[in-house]
Parts: structure tokens; sequence; C-alpha cells
């Protein structure tokens, strides 16, 4: 029997549709308006703060859709966008300072579809309404400080070791470590090569003077840059969350760059005062002479200065400042030898040596830990942007043991989450290499409705005139292309929802508008051969069995080389460009599937197997 | 049944393939001309730069615009209108110093009239040293492309044939440029998108044609190299205007109703496939047969058609 099909491939088929369709729903449900809280800085939501917030909301009569917990953040969705302002206001007054309330744009997929992971697509920034910035880091910068930092460390090591040299400079790339004598030059030479493995030490001798050269590893040289990338991307990471952005976006780009991504925001101005602000760290003694009560209600000794911890708790502090974070080099979590976490903080040499003249006559005492940075508040300026203000907390408070050198360590920490956190906060605060804004986009949200409404304008027109064309030139055969090409367009859609990490944007929709023109073409193929073969007088059924035969390489030879540029494409391009490679990629395959198995089993089922004389074609 | 064309004679398409070769040159030559005369309006993407649009709420005297901001300082930007009266797009050449970006945040502050309130839509800041990345990159993405492309369809086919499929495209290429330094439409990156997706499009016709070339050869013993090719595209026509059409159909609704975003997108496909149907015809087949393709080429056992020892998927 020729053109029946068995009877998995109908199920296959259907069973790709059905699921990409599944997958596709979620785009038909829209939006829910709704308040995201998440702690800063590792600090929980819990559902005792869930509680908090809805008899909150229901004390101001504010009605809600639903609120939930879901991976350490609370979901409020609301009724509409007045309600969400209005509950925003009142949540952020209720939680303060540890929480941050971002408005968000929640989709309103049902809780079935959830569950199998079916979500909407997500909107690129040009649909959406938000900014994108591209930031270098200037590395040159950052080998400059750890080339001084360098400088620093030799000229303390030798000291220690009481080996004379006459002088350390920069020179070409590396530092340069001069002596009076060949004897002295092969020993400091010995003892820096064990002492440094990430350096290349070689000896450089002009007239009557015995140097030794120090150059870093290529190794060596890319962890230092990968790890002020990293550092970079860490700081940003916390600012971005100061924001109170729904779904920022911070990722890596290559060696040196970082893309930031606010979907939504439209005052860049302060996005970019924030994310360029720093942050400090100070180590200091606290004041145990001063009373707590008294220093909470105002009356603070002179050289001293309330401040709080945490959990809000009064702490008084010498004004004094031991040590800046910027003698920080590197900070670890760890687990000490009873399994307590603790934290492992190493310091310049500078750094080492004030700490160490410090805590020698000061042992037994507490030294405290504060983080400076800059947050939005309440106050507006003129132009109804917040203000920033320094908000300064006591991160931790330790005993000082011993007498602390280059490197120490904190203990007594709760756990290791906190650990972690105390350790990002210490690298925060450390130097770190300046960074710059090298591209800046913003769209308004205006533009990006306008844009979404294009695309679908397009898209719409274009596919009646296809359709229509269709219809007319092939009769039925021209309507099971057509539902190929409605079984196509959900597919493209399915897929794109399911993959994740894949953007819809404006060249994406082109993408799709384009694939609907082109996806005809394996149709178009396959039929005007059928129409050959029955002009050359062949039998209905053969006519359609030889007729797809035929096509079938032709069509994977013609696709395959499209698909070879959308990859190269999707390989080189960046933002808006991968997006469109993404879309027409899989645009290529789906149309391939529905045009030569789609159809294929439609009209097997239809006209399969029958005894016919003349086809509708 | 309802057809385009109705012939069963081989249409003589051949004749005209030294009409065809020296129409493309001289159009080949005429785009030279103007690119290296006229050269390319590079968007900001290439460039660097500052680009903000605003949109007032009235319609707007673009002088007016640019008074106000000569009064700010920002001397020497573009203004132009943006798809409607009240739109305008606004932009500023790369500070060789000082903070690029204070330039954009300028702008909208600078431009604002008592009565005429604006609102900005976009803003976009391209460093200069990213502008050169980007070009560098988009001309290795087409470069890579017609390299991949080539050694593909050498594989599947022949070489004679390959190097007649890549010179198709870079004509469609070429062309599609020289329009745009004629008529000075902003290159930009979706500019290279499109350049890449006519690459893809124009060559799915010329495979398509070749397809049925070495089909032909295979099967007839017969005829010349020339008949060959002409009963190839006739095979083909109603194919290849079908698939063109509807292809268009579609470029033409993006280019009227997808927004001024993608104009430049949709106009670069329009040119694109109109010409790039052209080629595939005329130029690939015309370049492969003053090659020398003879049907000895096609006979070797490697060009099996893929699977063609399986049984059929459908």
């Amino acid at each position: 029997m020729l053109n029946r099909y068995p009877l998995w491939k109908y199920l296959m088929v259907i069973f790709v549709v059905a699921i990409s369709f599944l997958y596709a729903a979620p785009n038909l449900f829209g939006e829910d308006p709704a308040l995201q809280v998440s702690g800063t800085r590792g600090t929980q939501v819990t559902s005792e703060i869930l509680v908090k917030t809805q008899q909150r909301l229901a004390a101001a009569d504010i009605e809600i859709k639903s609120a939930a917990l879901e991976d350490n953040q609370l979901l409020v969705r609301f009724r509409d966008t007045d309600d969400q302002l209005k509950g925003k206001e009142l949540i952020a007054e209720l939680l303060g300072d540890n929480y941050i309330t971002a408005l968000n744009l929640a989709p309103a997929t049902p809780h079935w579809l959830q569950t199998i992971g079916a979500g909407p697509l997500k909107l690129g920034l040009d649909l959406r309404g938000g900014v994108h910035f591209l930031m270098e880091v200037d590395m040159d910068e950052a080998l400059n400080r750890v080339q001084e930092q360098r400088i620093q460390d030799f000229r303390t090591d030798l000291r220690e070791k009481r080996l004379r040299y006459s002088g350390v400079l920069s020179k070409d790339d590396g530092t340069l470590v001069v002596f009076r004598d060949a004897d002295t030059r092969n020993q400091s030479l010995s003892y820096l090569r064990d002492r440094y493995p990430g350096l290349v030490f070689s000896e450089r001798d002009s007239g009557d003077n015995f140097g030794l050269f120090a150059t870093m590893s290529e190794q060596r040289l890319k962890e230092v840059k990968e790890y002020a990338l990293q550092q970079n991307i860490t700081i940003i990471r916390n600012r971005v969350n100061e924001l109170g952005v729904a779904e920022p976006l911070v990722q890596r780009q290559g060696a040196d760059r970082i893309v930031v991504q606010l979907p939504g925001i439209q005052d860049t101005a302060r996005a970019k005062e924030i994310l360029g602000a720093t942050a400090t760290l100070e180590f200091r003694l606290i004041d145990e002479k001063a009373d707590l009560a008294a220093a909470d209600a105002g009356r603070v000794p002179a050289n001293s200065e309330l401040m709080r911890d945490r959990n809000n708790r009064p702490v008084v502090l010498q004004k004094r400042v031991i040590l800046t974070g910027e003698h920080i080099v590197d900070s670890s979590a760890s687990m000490d030898e009873f399994s307590r976490p603790q934290v492992n903080i190493s310091l310049d040499a500078p750094g080492g040596s004030r700490m160490a003249d410090f805590t020698k006559d000061n042992v037994g005492r507490s030294m405290a830990t504060v983080f400076t940075e800059y947050k939005t508040g309440d106050e507006k300026n003129e132009d109804g942007s917040s203000q920033l203000y320094k908000q300064q907390e006591v991160i931790n408070i330790a005993t000082i043991q011993s007498r602390l050198g280059r490197s120490f360590r904190i203990t007594g920490i709760d756990s290791m989450a906190e650990a972690q956190n105390l350790s990002l906060l210490l690298r925060a605060g450390a130097l770190i290499a300046p960074i710059q804004i090298v591209e800046e986009r913003t769209i308004g949200p205006s533009l990006g409705k306008q844009n979404i409404e294009n695309g679908i304008m397009a898209m719409l027109y274009g596919m009646l005139a296809v359709v229509i064309f269709m219809a007319i030139y092939y009769r039925k055969f021209g309507l099971v292309a057509n539902v190929a090409l409605f079984a196509n367009l959900v597919i493209i859609i399915g897929v794109m929802s399911m993959v994740p990490g894949a953007t819809m944007t404006l060249p994406g929709i082109a993408g799709i508008v384009l694939t609907i023109g082109m996806s005809v073409d394996a149709n178009v193929l396959i039929f005007e051969r059928i129409r050959e073969e029955l002009r050359d007088g062949r039998g209905v059924q053969q006519a359609i069995h030889v007729g797809y035969d035929k096509a079938l390489g032709t069509i994977a030879d013609s696709n395959i080389t499209t698909l070879i540029t959308a990859i190269i494409l999707f390989a080189i391009g960046t933002g808006p460009i991968k997006g469109f490679a993404i879309t027409l990629i899989i645009g290529i395959l789906a149309s391939m599937f529905t045009a030569i198995v789609g159809t294929r089993a439609i009209v097997n089922l239809l006209w399969g197997g029958k005894r016919l004389s003349k086809l509708s074609i | 049944m309802f057809e385009i064309l109705k012939t069963r004679e081989p249409i003589r398409f051949m004749r005209h393939a030294k009409a065809a070769s020296v129409f493309s040159l001289v159009l080949i030559a005429l785009c030279f001309y103007s690119l290296f005369t006229k050269g390319l309006n590079w968007g900001l993407d290439f460039t660097g730069g500052t680009v903000v649009e605003v949109e007032f709420s009235q319609s707007v005297d673009l002088d007016e615009v640019r008074q106000q901001l000569d009064t700010a300082g920002l001397a020497g930007a573009t203004v132009q209108n943006f798809g409607t009266s009240r739109d305008v797009l606004i932009r500023l050449a790369p500070h060789a110093d000082g903070d690029v970006q204070q330039q954009g945040d300028g702008v909208l502050v600078a431009v604002q009239q008592a009565n005429n309130p604006a609102e900005m839509k976009r803003l976009e800041f391209v460093g200069p040293a990213i502008g050169k990345e980007l070009a560098e990159q988009g001309g290795l993405a087409i470069l890579a492309a017609l390299l991949c492309i080539m050694a593909y369809v050498g594989l599947r086919f022949e070489w004679r044939l390959a190097s007649g499929a890549v010179m198709s495209l870079a004509h469609d290429v070429i062309i599609t440029l020289g329009v745009f330094s004629w008529i000075q439409i902003e290159v930009d990156l979706t500019i290279v998108a499109a350049l890449l997706t006519v690459i893809g499009y124009s060559l799915n016709d010329t495979i398509v044609v070749f397809d049925r070339v070495r089909e032909s050869f295979r099967r007839v013993r017969t005829v010349s190299t020339v008949q060959v090719f002409n009963e190839a595209i006739t095979d083909t026509l109603s194919r290849t205007l079908i698939t063109s059409f509807t292809t268009l159909v579609v470029v033409v609704a993006l280019f009227l109703k997808g927004g001024v975003l993608i104009h430049g997108f949709a106009t670069a496909l329009l040119l694109g496939i109109g010409f790039g149907t052209y080629s595939s015809i005329y130029i690939a087949s015309a370049w492969a047969m003053m090659l020398g393709v003879k049907r000895e080429h096609m006979l070797p056992p490697q060009i099996e058609k893929e699977g063609a020892d399986q049984d059929p998927l459908v």
C-alpha cells in the first residue's frame, strides 16, 4: 500500500504539535501586576514575612490575587497597577532596609501549566523597555594595582630577611629589584622564587648593578584578570539588587566585559550612579565604655559614633579607623578544624603591618567590621529621582584573640552562608579594577509596546497573504500546507518558550515573519513535484509518493545551507542578532518537520491508499 | 489546475546569459563606484556615538531643536524626524574626551520646550572601540558564511557549481550594499543580519536549480550542457517564483507594518530577495557553465543522494 503511515508516525506528529502548543499556551494568559520581595545580602524571606505582608495589605483593604514564597522570594499578585503601587509603598515601609521590594509583571500562567515548567516567552529589552549596559573592566589598571602591590610586598619580604637592596621599581610589565652584589641577589632570588610561585624570575645585570626581574606567568596573569572580572560581576550583582529591579541580568561577555540588563527601568542616570558607586569597608574598635542606652537616645561620646548591626541593634564605635578595605587583598570562607565556619582575610603589606601594630596592644578587645554603601532612599531629588544616601552597617563583631598579621581569620560566625556572605562583602570592599560603560541602550516602555504591535501586525498581514495564496494556488493541498504553517508557528513559539535563556526580540519577530514566508517553500517544492509527476502521467498514489521522495533531498540541501548561515549568525552575533538567529534556526527546523512529516501525515490520512483519479492540487 | 507556467518546452534562459552577465557587471561596477565615492552610511553600531529618540507631544520644528542643542553646548548633532513629525532622532558623534554618557542624559533636558514637552523613547550609546569590533564581527560573519557555503556545496555537488553559487551570493550582497550606499540608508547590525539572511535565501534558490541540473545530467545522456541548464531552470521556475513571491509578500508586510526600526532590515531583504532570484537563475548557472561544468563531473558515485540506500523517511 502506498502512502500509508504507521500509527506511531501519526502519534509522533500529534505529540510534537501538542507539546509545543502546551508550552506556547502561557503566552495567551497575559501578566499580573505583582510585587517581588527579596532579602538583601542573604536575609531570608520567611513565611513570617509572608503573613506580615498579607496582614498589612488586608488592613489597608488592598485585595490581592495571591501571595506565595518561591525560591527565597515573596511574590504578591495584585488585581491592578493602582493596588500594586499602593501595596509597594506599604510593604517597603513595613519591611524596612533588609528587604528589597520591586515592581514586577508576573506571568499569569495557570498552575497546572507551571507544574510542567511552561512559562511565557521572555521579551527582550526592545520589546519590554529597559536599560542595557555593556561595561568594560579596565584590565591595565587592575594589573597596575597588582604591580604596585608586588613592589610593596617585595620590599617587606626582603627587609624581613635582612637582604639589602638598593631599589625596587616597575619596569616593562614587571618588577625590577636592584642589588649591589651578586651574592645578595642570588639569595633573594631563591627566596622570592619559593615564595611567589606565580611569578617568573630572571637575572638582569647592568654595569656594577645586579638585578632580578619578576613578571607574572601566563597562568597568573589569566587568574588576575579573571579575578578582577569576577569581583566586578559580584559587586554589580549586589548593586543591581539594590536597584529593586525585577529579573535583572548580569552576565560576563568575553574576557573583560559585563552585560547588565535592567528591564523596565527608566532612570538610567540613577542606575549608573548606583552601579558606579563604591562600597567601602572599615575595621574599627568598639567603644566599650559608652553607655548604649544613652547613645541610643542621642548622647554619644565625642570620639565615637552610633551605628547599628544587621539586626538593628545599636553599637557604639570609636571614630578612629584601624584599617580600610582597600588593604584587603583577598578573603574566603572555609571551615576551621572544628568544622565551624570562618572567614580568612589576607591584607597587603602596609595593611598587615598596620594591623599588627594595632592588635598587639588591643588583644581581648572587640573589633567591628563596618560596611558602607550607597542606597536609594525615600528622599527625592528635585527631578523626582530617589536620592542616594550613605548607609553604614556593622556586619561583624569579633574579639581580637592575638596579634594579627597579614593574614588572619574571623571566627564565631553563625553559619556557612553567613561566612560566605561576609567574605564576599570583604572582597567587595577591596580594591577592584575600575569599570567603564562602553555601550548603553535605553528603550522606553511605550516604544517597547509599539515594537510588539508592529511585529505582530507584520506577522498577521504576511501570514494572511501567504495563506490566501496557498489556498487558491494549491487548493486542498494548499489548505494542508496552511495547517502545517500554523503548526510551524506554534512549534516556534513553543520551543522558544521552552528554551531557557531564549528571549524574543524585534529582530526575532522579523525572523519568524521571514520563516513564515520561507517555510511554504518546502511545500511548494513538494507540490510542484507532485504536479510534475501527474503531468507525466503517473497514477495519483505514485505521484504523491515520488513527489515527496524527490523533493526531500532538495529540501534538505537548501535548508541546511540556510541553517549554516543562521548558526554562524548565532555564534558571532550578540544581543538582538542572536535573537534573530535563534528564531531562524528553530524556524528552519520546525518548517522542515511540518512540511515533510506533518503535511505527509495529513495527505496520507486524507488521500493515501485510496483509488483516486484526480487530486486537488 | 491553476498554474503560472503552462510551458512544456524549456525556456532558453542561457541564450541571455551573456547579456545578463554584462548587465550584472555594469550593475556591480556602479555599486562599487557608489561604495567608493559615497561610502556607506554607517549606523551608530559601527561608528560609536549617541542616538536619542524623543517624542514630542505635538509636531516640532527641527531647526528649533537644533538651536536648543547648540545653546546647550551640544553642537554638531544631526537632528531628523523619525517616522512621524513628533518623533525626532538626535545623533551625536562620539566625544574624543570626557564622559560620553553625559551627552545622552543632557539631550533630553536640552530639547524640552515650554509648551511641547518631550519624552525619551530610546537612548543608545556605543563606545568607539565597540563600534570597530562590531564592524569586524559583521564582516567576519559574512565571510565565514560564504566560505562554509562554498565548502558545503563543493562537497555535496561540485566545485564549479559551488563557485557559481558563491559568485551569485557575493553578487547579491554587493548589489544590496551598493543600493544602500546609493540611497544612504543607515547600516547597522540588523543589516548584517539581513545580508546573512539574503545569503541563506538566495542560496536556497540556487541549490534547488543545481539539484535539478544534477538530476538531469544523470538521467539524460544526449543533451548539451546548455540545454540541461535551461531545462532545470524551467522546471524549477514556478517554484522559484512562488517562493520568492510569498517571501516578498511577508517582507513587504514587515516593511509596511513593522515600524521604523526594521525599515532598513526589510529594505535589505527586499533588494536581496529580488536580486537573489535573478542571480540564482543567471549568475550561478552562467558562472558554473563558464567554468565548464560537464556531465562527467556529476557522475562520481560519492555524490549519491544522502540516504539513497536507506528506506525513505516518509
